[in-house]
C-alpha cells in the first residue's frame, strides 16, 4: 500500500529561483493495484517516483509505504520496495547471478536463500542461459531481465517502475508490461510511470495525470473519459494538462 | 552503522575492481613496471652515456703561450687530452661540442714560474656539458701536478723540506651507524614516493567507484537498496585505501628490489669507470616500519578527499578533471620535505603532508621525536576524520549525488 499526502519536493536553483519539481501530490494505491503516473517529460514523475523510493527527501508532505513513513524511516521503506527505472544499471563487470545475489545480500538475504530465489527467478524470467555471464555483455532484453530478478530478490510488497519501456524494443517492452502484470497478480502495490498512453490504458488501474509538478487528474479510465468527455487517453490528457485538444 | 553491509559493499568493490583492466593497470602492472624500467633502464642508459663520456679522449686548443714551449709540449704529450690546432674561433668550436675546452696559458707562464712570480691559467669550457666537464677537470688535474711539482722544485731549491707546504692533512670518516646514512641520504626520496604512490593508488578507485557509478547508472540502483548511506560510503571508501595502500606497498617492494638488483648489476663495474655505486644504502628497519605506520592516516586522508571530491563529478573525466589538479596540492609539500635546512617544528608538524614527509625523514636517520610523532599522528588522524565525516555528509546530500 501507497500513501502520499501532499507530497512536495522543491529544488533550490540560484538562476531560476525554487523549482516546485512536485508540488502537494496525493494518491493513495492498494495492494494489487496498477496505479499510473502519466505526465510529460519534466512533469515530475521520476521526482514522485524517487521521493516514493526514499531517493530523495521531500520538502513538505510525506508518504507511506507499506507502512513505513518515508521520512523518518527511509531504509525499512527501502526493503519494502523494488525500484526499476531506466536509470538503474547494471554492474558490467559482475555477472547476472552475481548482481542478483549483491542485492539480495544488501537486502539482509542469507545465502542459501538468495541461490533458491535466484534459481526460482531465473526459472519465471528464463535467464539459464546467461546467468553466469558478464553484464555487460548482455542485450538489452538480457538487461531487464536481470534488473527485474535484481528488484524482486527481496520479494518487495511494492514495486515501482519509472519509465521501464523508454528505449526498449516492442519485444522487451512487452516483456516488462507482462512482467507489470504479474506483480499485479502477485498482490503486489504497483506504481507505474510512463508518457506512453497505450501502456496505460493496457496496464492501470487507476492514472494520475501529473503536470508542473501537480496531480491534475485521478481516476480510472472510464471516471477520467466521463470527466472529460473524450475517448481517447491522449485528448484526456492534453484537456487536463489544459493544451489545445485538435 | 552495519559491519555486515559495509563488508558486502567492500567485497562486490574489490571483485569489480579486480575485473577492471584499468585497474589492474594503474595499480599493479604500471607500478610494478615502472620501477624496474626507471632503475634498469635508466641506471643502465646513465652508466653507458658516463662511461662513453668517460672512455672519450677529448680535443682541446692551446691559447697563448707560446713563449712556454716547455709547458705546451708537455701539454700535447699527455694521453688525458688531445691538444688539437687552434681556430680563431674557439669559442665557437666549444659551444659547437667540437672542441671540449680551450686552455689559455698566460703570456710569460714558463718565465713566471721559474722567477716565483704568479700568474692564473684559465680553463674555458662549456658549463653543463659531461663531456666538456670532464675535459676541464683533465686540463686542470694537469695544471695542478704542474703546481705540485714547481712548488717541490722550489722547497728542494732551498734545502726545505716537502712537507713545508703540507705540514699536516686531514680525513673525513664516518661516525654515524650505516643505516641511519643510508636514511639520512634516502630519507627525503622515500616519503616523497610514498606519498605520491599513496595519491595515485587512491585515484582510480575512487572517481570509479563515485563519479564512474554515477555516469553508469548504477548509483542510483545501489541507492535503491536498504542499506545506510553511510555503509555505502564507508564500504567504498575501504575499497579506496585498499587500492591506496597495495599500490603503494607493491611499488615500494618493486622499487627497493628493482633498485638492489640494478645497483649490484650496474654499479659493480662502476668503480673502474668512475661511477659511484647505484645500489641503496642500508636503512633502519624500525625507521621503515615508523613511515608506514605514519602513512596510514595519510592514506585515510588522501582516500576521503578524493572521494568526495570525485563524488561531485557527473562523470569520470569530470572527476579527473577535478583529481588531477590535486596532484600539484599534494607534490609541492612533499617537495618542500625534501629541501635540506628544513627543521620539523610544532607548526610545521600541524601541515599535512609536509609533516609526513620531515617526520618520515627523520625516522629513517633513526631521529625519533616522539613529540612531533604523536603530533603529527594525531593530527593527521583528526584531519582524515574529518575528510571521511565529509565524505558521509556529501554523500548523504541529493545535489551531490543526483547532481544534474
Amino acid at each position: 500500500m501507497i500513501d502520499a499526502r501532499a507530497l512536495t519536493k522543491t529544488f533550490p536553483d540560484k538562476k531560476r529561483g525554487p523549482i516546485h519539481a512536485v508540488d502537494r501530490v496525493s494518491f493513495h494505491v492498494n495492494s494489487g493495484e496498477i496505479y499510473g503516473l502519466l505526465g510529460a517529460n519534466g512533469a515530475g514523475k521520476t521526482t514522485t517516483l524517487r521521493l516514493l523510493a526514499t531517493l530523495l527527501r521531500p520538502t513538505g508532505g510525506t508518504a507511506v509505504v507499506s507502512g513505513f513513513d518515508i521520512g523518518t524511516e527511509p531504509e525499512k521503506v527501502r526493503a519494502q520496495v523494488g525500484f526499476l527505472a531506466a536509470s538503474t544499471a547494471l554492474y558490467g563487470r559482475l555477472t547476472a547471478r552475481e548482481m542478483i545475489a549483491y542485492f539480495g545480500r544488501l537486502n539482509g538475504l542469507e545465502d542459501a536463500e538468495i541461490a533458491v530465489r535466484t534459481g526460482r527467478l531465473a526459472d519465471e524470467l528464463d535467464m539459464h542461459a546467461f546467468l553466469d555471464r558478464r553484464c555487460d555483455t548482455f542485450s538489452t532484453g538480457m538487461k531487464q531481465k536481470t534488473s527485474i530478478a535484481r528488484t524482486l530478490i527481496h520479494d518487495p510488497a511494492v514495486m515501482i517502475f519509472d519509465e521501464p519501456t523508454l528505449g526498449l524494443d516492442v519485444m522487451t517492452a512487452r516483456a516488462i508490461v507482462r512482467f507489470v502484470h504479474e506483480c499485479k497478480a502477485r498482490r503486489k502495490t504497483v506504481v507505474y510511470s510512463t508518457h506512453v498512453m497505450s501502456e496505460v490504458e493496457k496496464l492501470c488501474d487507476r492514472i494520475g495525470i501529473i503536470h508542473g509538478g501537480k496531480l491534475l487528474a485521478e481516476g480510472t479510465l472510464p471516471e477520467l473519459r466521463a470527466r472529460y468527455g473524450e475517448q481517447d487517453l491522449e485528448e484526456i490528457f492534453v484537456r487536463a494538462v489544459g493544451g489545445d485538444p485538435l | 552503522m552495519n559491519f555486515s553491509h559495509i563488508r558486502t559493499v567492500y567485497l562486490k568493490e574489490l571483485k569489480d575492481l579486480l575485473r577492471d583492466k584499468r585497474t589492474i593497470r594503474s595499480m599493479i602492472i604500471i607500478p610494478m613496471l615502472v620501477m624496474p624500467a626507471l632503475a634498469f633502464g635508466v641506471g643502465s642508459i646513465a652508466k653507458n652515456v658516463y662511461s662513453k663520456a668517460r672512455a672519450e679522449i677529448p680535443s682541446v686548443m692551446i691559447l697563448g703561450g707560446e713563449d712556454s714551449p716547455a709547458v705546451l709540449a708537455e701539454l700535447r704529450r699527455s694521453k688525458k687530452f688531445r691538444v688539437v690546432p687552434t681556430v680563431a674561433d674557439w669559442k665557437h668550436s666549444i659551444s659547437e661540442k667540437k672542441i671540449r675546452a680551450a686552455v689559455q696559458v698566460p703570456e710569460g707562464f714558463a718565465a713566471g714560474l721559474a722567477a716565483g712570480t704568479t700568474g692564473t691559467v684559465v680553463i674555458h669550457y662549456y658549463e653543463g656539458e659531461l663531456k666538456s666537464g670532464f675535459a676541464a677537470a683533465e686540463l686542470e688535474a694537469f695544471f695542478r701536478g704542474l703546481r705540485e711539482r714547481t712548488v717541490q722544485a722550489r722547497l728542494a731549491e732551498h734545502n726545505l723540506p716537502a712537507t713545508l707546504m703540507r705540514p699536516f692533512e686531514t680525513k673525513r670518516e664516518n661516525a654515524a651507524p650505516p643505516d641511519r646514512v643510508g636514511g639520512n641520504a634516502l630519507g627525503g626520496i622515500i616519503p616523497y614516493f610514498i606519498i605520491i604512490l599513496c595519491f595515485t593508488g587512491a585515484m582510480y578507485p575512487a572517481m570509479d567507484l563515485t563519479a564512474g557509478e554515477k555516469e553508469r547508472g548504477t548509483m542510483e540502483t545501489l541507492l535503491c537498496s536498504p542499506v545506510a548511506r553511510v555503509n555505502i560510503v564507508l564500504g567504498k571508501f575501504c575499497m579506496v585505501l585498499t587500492s591506496a595502500l597495495a599500490s603503494m606497498t607493491l611499488s615500494l617492494l618493486t622499487m627497493t628490489a628493482s633498485f638492489a638488483i640494478g645497483g649490484a648489476l650496474w654499479g659493480g663495474g662502476g668503480k673502474e669507470a668512475g661511477v659511484s655505486r647505484l645500489n641503496l644504502p642500508p636503512i633502519d628497519p624500525a625507521g621503515i616500519l615508523g613511515v608506514l605506520a605514519m602513512v596510514l592516516p595519510v592514506a585515510v586522508l588522501f582516500s576521503a578527499v578524493i572521494f568526495t571530491v570525485s563524488l561531485f563529478a557527473k562523470s569520470f573525466k569530470e572527476a579527473q578533471s577535478y583529481v588531477g589538479p590535486m596532484m600539484v596540492v599534494v607534490i609541492m609539500p612533499a617537495v618542500v620535505g625534501m629541501l635540506p635546512g628544513i627543521d620539523l617544528n610544532v607548526r610545521l608538524a600541524l601541515v599535512p603532508i609536509l609533516n609526513l614527509s620531515l617526520v618520515c625523514r627523520e625516522m629513517l636517520s633513526g631521529v625519533w621525536h616522539w613529540q612531533y610523532i604523536a603530533i603529527i599522528f594525531g593530527s593527521t588522524c583528526l584531519y582524515a576524520g574529518l575528510a571521511l565525516a565529509w565524505a558521509v555528509k556529501m554523500f548523504n546530500r541529493e545535489d551531490v549525488i543526483f547532481r544534474a
